[in-house]
């Protein structure tokens, strides 16, 4: 038998499990162009649905008129608020406990808004649809700042007013304005004012994290077919978390839960734009009621970067206390958040601000207060996490630009401030200040590698001997070094903390050995590129000893996956892959048993061997999993039911915490305003790593959308609310042009309380790479006497550093 | 992003275009490449119920080289300039410049003759060929005529050629010298924030010609004879190059948008002109 040669070595090859660089199963067909896409969705009589748009950013509507639409060939009806009314659906519920018009509903709050949705045969018809409904609209007063909005009479949200004109709570406390959401806060306000007003040292800074957008390459879209003989719904669509989606559809649409499934095909990027709810989806499943056919909403570029999803929006302004050897010992953060024209943002309940509070970052920091007040503006709703968990990336960005800001004020280097900082290995568990236990850690071997990795010391020699020769006139160039350790807290998470509208955030696994050794495992997820069919399956070849090739994983179907809350904030590994692993560790302790009945021993005299159960002491006398799998399902075995099966729903105990040293080296040209990225050298530790090469790719994928982020993309609005970049003209997305080579490297402290030491790390790199590359840039001018200035770092606000700086002669 | 309805032909030569021009009047419009007009029809902000193809017309598509002048027909795209070496080497201006329009995909599709005729200010071609000196050649039911270059622009989108009339060729001779397209981009596709074009010949070590023109400075492309005048004679020294600028900045009129304010452009025409010059002079 070939089992007899093949040494163990080869059997854990066999197997593609854990840490082998496995190709991705989901290439074969991507780049073949046979992905499945909901756009690619075609159905007999499908009909196609899309928006009258506002053109205002703040505007009563007088009048809707769809009488010239109607007559557009092809045109079948046109849906306004006034239509849904009669439903309870001209409003719908937002996970931050906000609701938000589908349509509107006297007035429009964000340029983009829908205002009426067309049902057109196709989608040629759907545009000159639109173009004939007539809207008057009656301009009002447009807030575009949070600050001017909490100042401001002109009332956004008539309807969160109460009768009389008072100001009742709302979903998360006291409001203390009209344009005001809430306040939320974290940490011990007094002590911190305390150890504030009597350090040494306090630096302060004011940082405004613009709005931008996750912009997948597929936009949103959804198909919607209510079958009005069998009652049942299904609903297609670019869905991050496809049973919260079935979830809400059933609590708003009276639908019983049972007769609605929800399928995400396959999603070509979500980045936090696909995980909410918005009105193409309400509007086509009752479209879809109405006709008893099919119809299909698919979003255009500007629509997905006007209308759904924006991301950030913080304006932050940060005060760090500290001994005047560096020791940090208090931080206060105080942010004013710009949600747009309805709260939409996508975090767990209790958390109005996400996990802004890991705003203390990797460092030891023994008091902190954070306070976040949430504001109505005129624009689009959103705040999602951007390739991120919770708004993390503005966490970090907030406290490493801090550490920055404060080793100016010490006159003192960078990377030694965070050294002296850094929480100890020893302290893990560590306690926050903020109220998270960090699982584990190990900043300063990370840190100490990074900076020998890129010569840290030569860098800066090399640093100060170009800021002399651009005194001395020999260059018109400077040169940064970005530095950035970070500390992420994803895998959100446990349910007595974390839900989204009540539904715990556990995830799942089910698992079915077939008989003759191959297997298909479903989960509560859904991938969205991050190659879950590649990396599940291995880790499942590692717990159950089949080769990974022979197991098939499937996600996205509601009516065959097991209920999970989907795919987002990196929670995927750390909470679905724990499912996984879990359910897989029942599909051994079974097999166990099975194994100790086909050899007549007792169960515990036999154990598991990669890919096989052996008679402890007697490894010649074994049973392979693929013997077992088949015996689950011939041999009557006394006391055993028959079949091979095992589900698991995995609630995790506490979050993970991924965490990283990146380093960023670039030239300015000080004249142009453009930077050169000369070298970007990235650390990450995100305990056991599954699959090398998926972790290399996604590093490279997030810190290209840092890059986006911190040199240029942005969601701009003029003072009357339009959005000024609402095309890839001027939204920047990087192209392999513009992206630097990069070189990956790690650590690996394993979480210790997940059950295979993973943590996600699909979010690291953007929510590393922001500030890192932003630092670069503000390093360049330190020693200038620049201490901050915002992002986006385009060529014109570089140029603009520059020429305040007086560096232009 | 769906135009609104439009009718299409295709017809088989200059004749059949210009008649169907004659007959539709400004509700026709030729495309070429496609990749100006068809983003606007998609954005709705070119209305254009006839739409006339000129793929299907033969001769238009040559690049023609003679002793002393070049001839490219309106339908040569910016990749076969790129990819003709004869041309490189005659006027090797005419390939730096392409290579910094657009991508790759779009210069398989776009041509020389629809970035020329477009008129949009963020087109590289036309400031380029003013830098050139090249000759327009367009046709119409009453025939052909020449148009320099230089007197092409009017506004933005507004040229000296006639609604009724096709651009068929563009002429000039065979530049001597030093040159230099120098462009400034945020990103690979993007029109320029700011760029410059610039012929030098050299004698000794004095400047016996210049041409400069500037693209995406103004409504129109700018050639700026006072920049060159401000060059000839010197040895290129700071002064001379200092002069140039300041005789640029005098003719552009840059306007705000997301790739800056006005200040951060007219700087930005500054630097990358004298970066221009100073790569042209290497050359010459
Ligand atoms: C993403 C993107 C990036 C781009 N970046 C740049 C850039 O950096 N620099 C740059 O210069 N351009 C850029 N372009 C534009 C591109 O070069 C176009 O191809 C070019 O401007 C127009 O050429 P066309 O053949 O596509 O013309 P079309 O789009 O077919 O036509 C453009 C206009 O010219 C008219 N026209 C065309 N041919 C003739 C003719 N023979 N006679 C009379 N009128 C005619 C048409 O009626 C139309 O009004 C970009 C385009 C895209 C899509």
């Amino acid at each position: 038998m070939k089992d007899e040669v093949e040494s163990r070595e080869d059997r854990v090859a066999g197997l593609k499990g854990m840490g082998c660089s496995r190709k991705r199963v989901e290439d074969a067909r991507f780049t073949q162009g046979k992905g499945n896409y909901v756009d690619d969705l075609k159905l007999d009589g499908m009909l196609f649905g899309d928006f009258v748009r506002s053109p205002y950013a703040h505007a009563r509507i007088v009048n809707i008129d769809t009488e010239a639409a109607l007559k557009v060939p092809g045109v079948l009806a046109v849906l306004t608020a006034k239509d849904l009314e009669p439903l309870g659906l001209h409003w719908m519920p937002t996970l931050a406990g906000d609701k938000q018009m589908v349509l509107a509903d006297g007035k429009v709050l964000f340029q983009g808004q829908e205002v009426a949705y067309v049902v057109v045969q196709d989608r040629y018809a759907a545009a000159d649809g639109i173009e004939a409904v007539e809207v008057d609209y009656e301009e009002l007063p447009v807030l575009v700042n949070p600050f001017e909005a909490l100042k401001s009479d002109v009332v956004l949200r008539e309807d969160l007013l109460a009768e009389d004109g008072s100001i009742p709570d709302g979903a998360h406390g006291p409001r203390k304005h009209h344009n005001h959401i809430f306040t939320w806060e974290a940490g011990d306000k007094d002590p911190t004012l305390e150890v504030i007003d009597n350090a040494d040292v306090v630096a302060e800074e004011t940082m405004y994290y613009h709005r931008t957008h996750p912009c997948p390459l597929e936009t949103c879209g959804c198909v919607a077919s209510m079958d009005k003989v069998n009652g049942k719904l299904t609903l297609w669509g670019t869905f991050q978390a496809p049973h919260a989606i079935r979830t809400v559809v059933s609590l708003i649409s009276g639908i019983e839960e049972h007769n609605i499934r929800v399928i995400s095909p396959d999603i070509g990027g979500g980045f936090g734009n696909k995980v909410g709810a918005y009105p193409g989806y309400v509007c086509s499943v009752v479209a879809s009621i109405v006709t008893g056919k099919p119809v299909k909403w698919i979003e255009d570029r500007m629509d997905n970067l006007m209308t759904t999803a924006f991301a950030r929006d913080y304006h932050m302004t940060g005060r760090i206390a500290a001994t005047k050897e560096g020791k940090i010992t208090g931080v206060h953060c105080s942010v004013t958040a710009d949600h747009g024209g309805f709260d939409a943002c996508a975090d767990p309940t209790k958390f109005p601000a996400g996990f802004m509070n890991i705003c203390t970052g990797s460092y030891d920091i023994p008091t902190a207060y954070l306070e976040v007040d949430g504001v109505y503006t005129n624009k689009a709703p959103g705040g999602v996490s951007y390739r991120c968990s919770f708004r993390v990336t503005e966490a970090v960005y907030f406290i490493e630009r801090m550490i920055e800001v404060l080793a100016i004020k010490l006159n003192m280097d960078a990377a030694e401030l965070r050294r002296i900082n850094f929480i100890k290995k020893e302290q893990f568990p560590y306690q926050a200040a903020l109220g998270w236990e960090y699982d584990s850690g190990d900043y300063h071997t990370a840190w100490d590698k990074a900076l020998k990795a890129v010569d840290y010391d030569g860098l800066r020699a090399e640093q100060a001997q170009r800021v002399e020769d651009f005194k001395a006139g020999k260059t018109r160039k400077l040169m940064g070094i970005g530095l950035t350790f970070f500390t992420e807290i994803v895998g959100a998470g446990p349910v007595k903390n974390c839900d989204i509208l009540g539904l715990g955030m556990f995830d799942s696994c089910e698992i079915r050995i077939h008989p003759t050794g191959s297997a298909i495992a479903r989960l509560g997820t859904i991938s969205q590129g991050q190659g879950h069919a590649t990396t599940f399956a291995q880790i499942l070849a590692s717990e159950i000893g089949l080769p990974a090739d022979s197991i098939t994983i499937e996600e996205g179907d509601t009516d065959t996956a097991p209920y999970g809350l989907g795919t987002y904030g990196s929670r995927s590994t750390p909470v679905a892959g724990a499912a996984t692993a879990m359910a897989g560790r029942k599909i051994r302790a079974k097999a166990q048993m099975i194994a100790a009945y086909l050899l007549e021993v007792h169960d515990d005299d036999v154990e598991f061997d990669v890919d096989r159960f052996a008679v402890k002491g007697a490894p010649e006398k074994f049973k392979t999993m693929n013997e077992i799998a088949f015996a689950a399902y011939n041999q009557a075995i006394p006391g055993i039911e028959p079949g091979l099966e095992a589900v698991s729903y995995y609630d995790p105990p506490n979050m993970t915490y991924p965490f990283g040293a990146y380093v960023c080296v670039m030239d300015i040209d000080v004249d142009t305003g453009v930077p050169v990225i000369r070298r970007f050298y990235a650390l990450d530790d995100c305990g056991t790593r599954i699959n090398p090469m998926i972790i290399e790719g996604q590093v490279h994928g997030g810190l290209t959308e840092a890059l986006a982020v911190a040199l240029g993309q942005e969601i701009a609005y003029d003072d009357m609310g339009n959005v000024k970049t609402g095309t890839l003209m001027d939204f920047f997305l990087p192209t392999a042009w513009e992206v630097p080579n990069y070189e990956t490297d790690h650590t690996v402290t394993p979480s210790p309380h997940h059950p295979i030491g993973a943590k996600g790390v699909g979010e690291s790199p953007h929510v590393g790479g922001v500030p890192c590359f932003s630092n670069a840039v503000q390093d360049a001018f330190r020693p200038f006497g620049n201490t901050h200035t915002n992002m986006p770092h385009d060529h014109w606000r570089i140029w603009k550093t520059a020429n305040e700086l007086g560096l232009h002669g | 992003m769906i135009p609104a309805a439009f009718e299409y032909y295709r017809p088989k030569d200059m004749t059949g275009v210009l008649s169907l021009l004659g007959e539709h009047g400004d509700n026709a419009r030729v495309i070429a490449g496609g990749h100006s007009l068809i983003p606007m029809m998609k954005l709705r902000m070119a209305d254009v119920p006839h739409l006339i193809d000129l793929q299907g017309v033969g001769g238009l598509d040559d690049i023609e080289l003679s002793a002393n002048s070049i001839r490219i027909g309106a339908m040569v795209t910016q990749h076969d300039i790129i990819d003709h070496n004869g041309l490189a080497s005659a006027a090797p201006i005419l390939r730096e410049a392409a290579l910094q329009i657009a991508d790759p995909q779009v210069r398989y599709m776009g041509t020389v003759g629809g970035n020329v005729a477009n008129g949009d200010p963020g087109n590289d071609m036309p400031g380029l060929m003013q830098c050139l000196d090249a000759t327009f050649t367009v046709v119409g039911l009453d025939g052909e005529r020449d148009i320099p270059a230089r007197q092409f622009y009017e506004a933005a989108y507004m040229t000296a050629r006639e609604d009724e009339e096709v651009l068929t060729s563009i002429t000039m001779l065979i530049p001597a010298g030093g040159y230099a397209y120098e462009k400034q981009k945020r990103k690979i596709g993007d029109y320029a924030t700011a760029a410059a074009a610039v012929l030098l010949t050299k004698e000794g070590n004095t400047c016996k010609s210049a041409s400069i023109a500037m693209t995406n400075l103004s409504d129109i492309p700018v050639y700026s004879e006072e920049a060159g005048a401000a060059l000839v004679g010197s040895s290129l020294d700071d002064t001379a190059i200092k002069a140039a600028v300041t005789a640029v900045l005098g003719d552009i009129d840059p306007s705000e948008d997301n790739r800056g304010p006005v200040a951060f452009k007219k700087h930005l025409a500054g630097v990358i002109l004298r970066r221009a010059i100073e790569r042209a002079w290497s050359r010459a």
